[in-house]
């Protein structure tokens, strides 16, 4: 009697700490979600009573129809994959080029005096201010597309780069110096691993100009392409079209996002808060 | 001398010449600016020998240790060290982003590497932790992976600089009973930088004390480790009055050269 009574209370005793946990975790989980999924019943139902017309903003369900077409048409993958060669050629040009000057400015004085007021005079110039100039340059082609992409991401790689590496632990260096590392091993066992923690910052900031850029730079007389999509939506007011190439956008974004923190999960294993997980 | 006391006061004068020092200095100078910060030293060490350095901060023992580590250049002076030496030093300075066993066979020629460091880390104690992080080391661990790191050299010449302030004294004294069995089983030469005076009776075999860029005084102790507590509170007196013994000016008023 005594042990079940004790199992009772036991069993009691966590139901009670499950049911006082599980809709604390609950709200929270749902509150997260709560407000966007409002959203979008609200905007479903002014669309269906007719408060939001259809040129101004299509319905959710509108939305995701056009989608589900637009994916099996085969329209969007093949547009999808012009735009994401534009970004990544753009970015392959900017973050090596990035990656040289910062090397050079970083590891040496006179290079540093040679690239970097150079670099400080490019930092003051908005990439999408030389767009008139790219056009006139390159005409309309893929080409100014990709050098404004290529351009806007040079500095971010180059400044992050450049500072990770000048703010190395001079007694970590010594430390290698003393063990006679040569020049070169000193660079690649202690100063490029201590610089790349702030790389990928620049790398993260990189990737979400290029798709700032590319917004921009695909609105020039493309032929293809996701500025392309929204360009002729725009003249046909399918707004339905426009929100699904938003939508796009977002996900490339988040997509680079993910991308560079897989990077750094890798990279950065040794980092205690990563360790401890 | 008084040999029954168990220690011995070298005279400065009579330096007693070894056949082949691995580290000879004569008249080493070395100057900041208007600051002469080692002026005029002159100093060997034995194979093998084991020599505490004792001095108040500013004393020069960081910059002579840093002459005798190859990391300050010596242009045109009488300097000889050994090639294969390595240094401890008071942080333990691994590469956070380099597990355990790289950080202790940083530069080794050869593709043996691992195996090297499996030993060393061995013999430290810590042959478990091959493959920890850095950051994931006790300051003790940290401190012992820096001492396989130098040993995995097979130093001629082993500089410890300050090891052991920063850990806890219980560690501490762990760490001098590892370093006296290290050294006896590789027999380098070594030379520890401390400012704790305890440390340097309980482990060397001399024992220099540095002010102003000179040394001041120099004790040898022939009496073997452990049965040094009979005369370790008269060589403690010793030794500390000569590290504050002409404390008067200079060291405390920092800008009175500087206005002269």
């Amino acid at each position: 009697m005594a042990v079940l009574t004790i199992n009772d209370t036991s069993q009691a005793a966590r139901g009670r700490s499950a049911s006082t946990r599980r809709p604390f975790s609950l709200s929270r989980f749902g509150g997260r979600w709560l407000s966007p999924v409002l959203l979008l019943l609200l905007w479903e139902a002014g669309s269906r009573i007719g408060l939001i017309p259809e040129r101004t903003l299509a319905a959710p369900s509108a939305v995701l129809g056009t989608l589900l077409e637009m994916v099996i048409s085969g329209e969007l993958p093949s547009n999808l994959l012009v735009s994401f060669a534009r970004v990544a050629v753009g970015l392959l040009i900017g973050v090596g080029l990035g990656l040289a000057l910062g090397l050079i400015a970083g590891l040496s004085r006179s290079g540093e005096l040679a690239v970097d007021p150079l670099m400080q005079i490019k930092r003051t110039i908005p990439a999408l201010a030389l767009t008139p100039l790219f056009i006139v340059w390159f005409g309309i082609g893929e080409t100014p597309k990709v050098a404004l992409i290529a351009f806007g991401t040079i500095f971010p790689v180059y400044l992050n780069l450049y500072s990770g590496i000048r703010s190395v632990d001079l007694r970590l260096l010594d430390a290698a110096k003393s063990f006679g590392l040569s020049r070169w091993e000193q660079i690649w066992h202690v100063v490029l691993p201590s610089a790349l923690p702030q790389l990928l910052v620049g790398l993260r900031y990189a990737l979400s100009v290029s798709i700032l850029v590319l917004v921009v730079a695909e609105q020039i007389n493309a032929s293809a392409g996701l500025g392309y999509l929204i360009n002729n939506a725009r003249d046909f007011m399918r707004t339905d079209i426009i929100v699904v190439c938003l939508m796009v956008y977002a996900i490339l974004g988040l997509g680079a996002d993910w991308l560079v923190r897989a990077i750094e999960a890798r990279a950065l294993i040794w980092r205690p808060s990563i360790v401890e997980q | 001398m008084n040999a029954h006391l168990g220690f011995s006061t070298v005279d400065l004068a009579a330096h007693q010449s070894h056949p082949e020092p691995v580290v000879r200095l004569r008249d080493f100078t070395r100057r900041f600016g208007a600051n002469t910060i080692i002026d005029g030293l002159d100093l060997d060490i034995a194979p093998g020998e084991f020599i505490a350095l004792l001095g108040r901060s500013g004393s020069g023992k960081t910059t002579l240790l840093r002459t005798l580590a190859g990391l300050d250049e010596v242009r045109g002076q009488d300097v000889e060290v050994p090639d294969s030496r390595a240094v401890v030093f008071q942080d333990a300075r691994l590469l956070p982003w380099k597990p355990v066993w790289k950080n202790v066979s940083l530069g080794l020629k050869g593709n043996n590497g691992r195996d090297r460091a499996e030993a060393a880390l061995k013999e430290v104690g810590l042959g478990h932790r091959l493959d920890a992080w850095p950051l994931t080391l006790s300051g003790g661990e940290a401190q012992r992976v820096a001492l396989a790191r130098a040993l995995v050299r097979e130093p001629k010449l082993l500089l410890l600089d300050e090891p052991f302030a920063a850990l806890d004294a219980l560690t501490r004294y762990r760490m001098h009973d590892l370093v006296l069995s290290l050294w006896r089983a590789h027999k380098p030469a070594v030379l520890i930088v401390t400012h704790d005076v305890e440390e340097a009776i309980a482990l060397a075999d001399r024992v220099l004390v540095l002010d102003k860029g000179r040394i001041v005084a120099e004790e040898r102790i022939t009496a073997p480790r452990g049965e040094r507590a009979s005369f370790a509170g008269r060589l403690r007196e010793k030794l500390l009055s000569h590290l504050g013994g002409d404390d008067h000016g200079e060291g405390v008023v920092p800008f009175a050269i500087a206005a002269e």
